[in-house]
């Protein structure tokens, strides 16, 4: 037996707080908060699960936009949101704890968000010495 | 009121094998709150699937983690053939179940281990592990990896096991029962370990539920939630019933690792009876277009992996959701207001694995 085939429902930014405590109430668990560039903007799936069936909420956010915490319905979602604001760079308003970028602390900042890295490129020896 | 205090527990302790950090703020020897801190050991193997080819990420993926590696790879492959369409060979996917089982059983033994250290008791610590080496004997036997296996591939697995050879493994099985019962019994029924386990660490049902606990930490709180009901692999053609256990405290959860030792070997001998017979790898052509979230069981609970690719060789994205992460909501609950002494206890029952948790 395969899971059935994954169906991810679009929200907006508007409909997410509404959207999660119509989840709560009827009883899901948050499995997980995940996010993925897609073009200029990153996703932001969230995922419910009842009865052994997955549910997906995504969200489509500008990089500069603040997302709602869903963590004052789910505490859990603390853990999520704040692994995304350190690795996207993407900012979270309320959440419940919040690192405020200490969570997983990189040596690049937010290595999967818009800028690039920077490149280390090696130093021109001076021809004099 | 009490002045309060806060004491950091860890990163480096003797009961953590890996390092996570606890702010626990005190009130005498009552802990009234816990902040965890992580990120000591994270490596960004999740950036890498940029660079790599997604046949050769499957190596990576089984490294995220140094206990339960195979299941990580197997997840990982499962979520590429979904995403590919890829029907894998049913050979194949029993003996990913066989191996899975075989990780969890070694997972747990270890587990056994650590917990028996942690409460001082170093004789159960090594006869737990001298029951976990007939496992990875039977994994170094099979797949050439002690803890490491290397055996899954993107269609398949590299590796069959001969008639014989999975005999040998079911007689191996049979003549390790007695040791196991007589394990098990002595975490049932050992007075220093109900006196450190019963009653500790609470996580009552609807916490569980409400915090998103997975694996023997939301089973031990009385819920049935295991993956492997949802049929992935070969377990949709499996008879079993997860273990789950009442009590909601570290006694619980102890009972249902110690308990889901017999469901494994019984998982592992309905697979050698009814392995079909035919090829265990198919040619996979071509690069993944899609997204997929997989999910799978793994010792320590549900992990989920996503992969997210555009027709290149490289995938856009992997996304792993371990099942250490999702239970450090629970941890934090279960701290409030236990002793500081039965710190170490409660935070090795959710079972943390810090490098998968950070990857």
């Amino acid at each position: 037996m395969k899971e059935d085939e994954q169906t991810i429902r679009n929200i907006t930014m508007d409909e997410l707080i509404s959207s999660v405590h119509v989840f709560k109430d009827e009883g899901f668990r948050l499995v997980q908060i995940s996010s993925a560039r897609e073009e200029d903007s990153f996703q932001v799936t969230y995922t419910f699960d009842r009865d052994l069936a997955l549910s997906h909420v995504r969200l489509l956010v500008p990089p500069d936009a603040e997302i709602p915490s869903i963590s004052k319905i789910y505490l859990a979602a603390f853990v999520y949101e704040n692994e995304i604001a350190d690795l996207f760079g993407l900012s979270f308003s309320r959440i419940a704890i919040d690192y405020k970028g200490t969570f997983i602390r990189t040596s690049i900042l937010h290595p999967f968000g818009m800028q690039k890295p920077p490149v280390v490129t090696k130093k021109v020896e001076d021809s004099n010495e | 009121m009490s002045k309060q205090i806060i004491v950091p527990f860890g990163p480096q302790h003797p009961v953590l094998p890996e390092p996570i950090h606890l702010d626990l703020v005190l009130e005498d020897e009552r802990v009234i709150e816990a902040i965890p801190s992580i990120g000591y050991v994270h490596r960004g193997l999740e950036k890498l699937i940029e660079k790599r080819d997604y046949k050769d990420y499957v190596f990576i993926a089984e490294r995220i983690c140094g206990i339960c590696s195979f299941i990580h790879s197997a997840t990982y492959c499962e979520a590429i053939e979904e995403v590919m369409k890829v029907e894998v060979p049913r050979r194949a996917t029993f003996l990913r179940t066989i191996w899975s089982e075989c990780s969890r059983m070694h997972s747990h033994l270890l587990w056994m281990g650590c917990f028996a250290d942690s409460m001082g008791y170093e004789n159960l610590f090594m006869n737990s592990w001298r029951i976990r080496e007939k496992i990875l004997d039977i994994l170094e036997r099979t797949t050439g990896g002690r803890v490491i296996q290397g055996v899954c591939r993107v269609g398949g697995v590299s590796r069959d096991i001969q008639k014989e050879e999975l005999d040998k493994i079911s007689g191996d099985l049979n003549e390790l029962i007695p040791d196991l019962k007589e394990l098990t019994r002595v975490f049932e029924e050992d007075a220093t370990v109900q006196m450190r386990t019963k009653g500790i660490g609470l996580l009552p049902k609807d916490k569980a539920w409400e915090l998103g606990a997975v694996g023997p930490v939301i089973r031990g709180s009385g819920i049935s939630v295991d993956t492997r009901l949802t049929g992935y692999g070969a377990y949709g053609e499996l008879d079993f019933k997860p273990v789950v256990k009442n009590e909601c405290d570290c006694y619980a959860r102890c009972l249902v690792r110690a308990e889901e030792l017999f469901t494994s070997i019984d998982l592992i001998q309905q697979a050698i009876d009814q392995i079909p017979g035919g090829d265990v790898k198919i040619p996979v052509k071509g690069n993944p277009c899609g997204e997929f979230f997989a999910r799978a069981e793994q010792p320590r609970g549900e992990v989920i992996h996503y992969v997210k690719a555009n027709g290149k060789k490289n995938l856009v994205r992997h996304r792993v959701r371990t099942p250490t992460l999702a239970n450090i909501a629970p941890l934090v609950t279960m701290l409030a207001g236990c002793e500081l002494a039965d710190v170490p206890v409660i935070v090795l029952t959710i079972d943390p694995c810090i490098g998968c948790m950070e990857r």
